[in-house]
């Protein structure tokens, strides 16, 4: 039972974890269950490094400091992931992805700090956790404040020129800070990070906010490849699995998000709105919206054979989860069949509306995909669209212009009747103009998702 | 190159095996899984925090820099590690099959 066994012990258990927890996140049942069993894992193997681990035959020292530091960071961590709203919760995976990028960087300062002289292969570990991690930590932030909708959107042409000179910049400091140490000397270790963190800056400002969740799945699995980097320095398992395991798994989770999309990666990188720069076709000229009341909207679901509520980031920012659940119950008293048409990345995240509803009690089966939604919607007499854009505009099929062209989209205008609930006649996500709008079919309900659909509660009731 | 593959074999097997295993637990999730799951994946990768107390805890005493510098990044590592296992945990709890 010496210390090493024990500490390797750990860090056995911790990778075991770590496989087995991420393979039970995939799957609803057992997706509790995994996230645990890997915090158990990881609780596992940080208590095995402060009391096992030894360098030079010397135990781990400051641990007072390092308790502190653990203590005020799970007070915080705790406090931030509690309090945070389920509407922020993507804004928050940015975040602490951030904090995780930060962290490798800073070890890589810490370790170059102390080894200014190391081999090259010791300074080529350090100096590539230190700039993925300065990349993803940086592009974290901004990826946040776009979320968070505090930052706009940077588009130019020369943008994608000058990220590619700065990687290019990043690479040969790299290359030769590594080959021949004098060059830079002690400077090397802040060259190369404010050069990577203003690549991460500019590489995330180009992308538009509908595309951050791809975004963020890569940065994701960057910050898993600096902590694999610290891995590696440290010769230490745990972190090497966990690490690579995230890398690996954030990419193909990324190339999963942007196939929805129906775009590349590339596309979501540099071409940030699609299309090569082609104008969308035309300008609308003068189109009228048809409005509708809320009186006549009660009547016409209520002897609707068959509603469709299409949930979109419009009913998670209402909050109006519940009152549509409530909506929902009450047209089935009357007879009607309801179910919610689900775009893969409807909300800011994919799964969005999925937790959103299910936070509300709408039972699962309710909750139709859109493969399988888009050949019924011709035998649908209407759909309600609360809070989408993006995902029912048309444009997306037959503008070849469009920066959305080619995403597959919910084919809504071929229901009997489309209602639109929004607030105003603001654009969406992508900033685009809907079409569906001025659909024949289509009747717009403008106020407050949770407001309107209270008081179509309130109509049914006197029906 | 080729004394580096010797020297580290064991190395290169737990990557290798460790990509290939990131690959497979991935195939076959269900889209409302990506977020939960990306989230989930983002704790992990706080794993970390455990460079941060390896460096922080083989400090010299009066290294300050170093000192300072640690405890920043174990800080930052934790909220890593508690910020994303309860982020995700509240985004599954939405799973929970109320019957």
């Amino acid at each position: 039972m010496t210390p090493d066994f024990l500490l390797q012990l750990s860090y056995l258990v911790g990778s075991v974890t770590f496989i087995i927890g991420l393979k039970q996140l995939s799957s609803p049942d057992s997706a509790r269950k995994g996230n645990l069993v890997a915090a158990f894992g990881m609780v596992l193997a940080i208590i095995g490094t402060v009391l096992f681990h030894t360098k030079d035959n010397q135990p781990i020292g400051n641990i007072p400091w390092i308790i502190a530091a653990m203590g005020i960071g799970t007070v915080i961590g705790w406090l931030m992931a509690m309090r945070v709203k389920m509407t922020a919760m993507p804004q928050m995976v940015s975040f602490f992805n951030g904090m995780g990028g930060a962290c490798a960087a800073i070890i890589s300062i810490i370790e170059f700090h102390s080894h200014p002289h190391g081999s090259s292969g010791y300074l080529l570990t350090v100096f590539l956790g230190l700039i993925i991690g300065s990349v993803s930590f940086s592009g974290s932030v901004i990826a946040y404040g776009k979320l968070d909708e505090k930052i706009k959107d940077l588009s130019a042409k020369y943008l994608t020129y000058i990220n590619l000179g700065l990687l290019i910049a990043t690479l040969a400091v790299l290359v030769i800070a590594v080959a021949s140490p004098e060059t830079f000397g002690h400077n090397a270790v802040w060259i190369l990070l404010v050069l990577s963190s203003l690549y991460g800056v500019l590489f995330v400002m180009p992308i538009g906010g509908a595309d951050m969740p791809v975004v963020i799945s890569l940065l994701n699995s960057f910050t898993g490849m600096a902590a694999a980097f610290g891995g590696f320095l440290y010769d230490n398992p745990v972190m090497l699995t966990g690490g690579i395991l995230v890398g690996s798994a954030g990419t193909i989770l990324t190339i999963l998000m942007c196939n929805a999309m129906n775009r590349s990666l590339l596309n979501v990188i540099i071409g940030s709105f699609g299309g090569g720069g082609t104008s969308s076709s035309g300008a609308k000229g003068e189109q009228v919206v048809k409005e509708i009341s809320l009186t006549d909207t009660a009547i016409l679901c209520a002897y609707a054979g068959k509603v469709t509520i299409v949930p979109g980031y419009g009913l998670a920012v209402a909050q109006a989860q519940h009152i549509c659940h409530e909506l929902e119950k009450k047209l089935e008293d009357k007879g009607v069949e309801v179910n919610y048409a689900i775009h893969p990345v409807a909300g800011r995240m994919p799964g969005h509306m999925n937790v959103l509803l299910a936070e509300a009690d709408v039972p699962y089966p309710k909750l139709v995909e859109m493969e399988d939604i888009n050949p019924q919607m011709n035998s649908t007499d209407v759909v309600i669209i609360v809070g989408a854009n993006d995902v029912v505009n048309p444009a997306a099929e037959n503008d070849p212009g469009s920066p959305i062209y080619g995403m597959p989209v919910l084919k809504v205008w071929e229901a009997k009747n489309v209602i639109v609930l929004k607030r105003s006649m603001r654009a969406g996500y992508a900033g685009i103009e809907n079409e569906l709008f001025f659909h024949p079919k289509t009747k717009m309900l403008f106020g407050d998702a949770k407001d309107m659909l209270g008081k179509l509660v309130g109509e049914l009731k006197e029906l | 190159m080729s004394t580096f593959f010797i020297d580290n074999q064991d190395l290169i097997y737990i990557v290798v095996l460790s990509v290939l295993l990131g690959i497979e637990v991935i195939s076959n999730v269900p889209a409302i899984l990506h977020t939960p799951l990306m989230s989930g994946a983002n704790a992990i990768h706080g794993v970390v925090i455990i460079g941060a107390i390896i460096v922080m805890g083989h400090a010299a005493p009066d290294d300050y820099l170093a000192l300072i510098l640690g405890f920043l990044a174990v800080l930052l590592g934790t909220l890593n590690v508690v910020g994303g296992f309860v982020v995700t945990n509240r985004m599954l709890e939405m799973f929970k099959k109320k019957k």
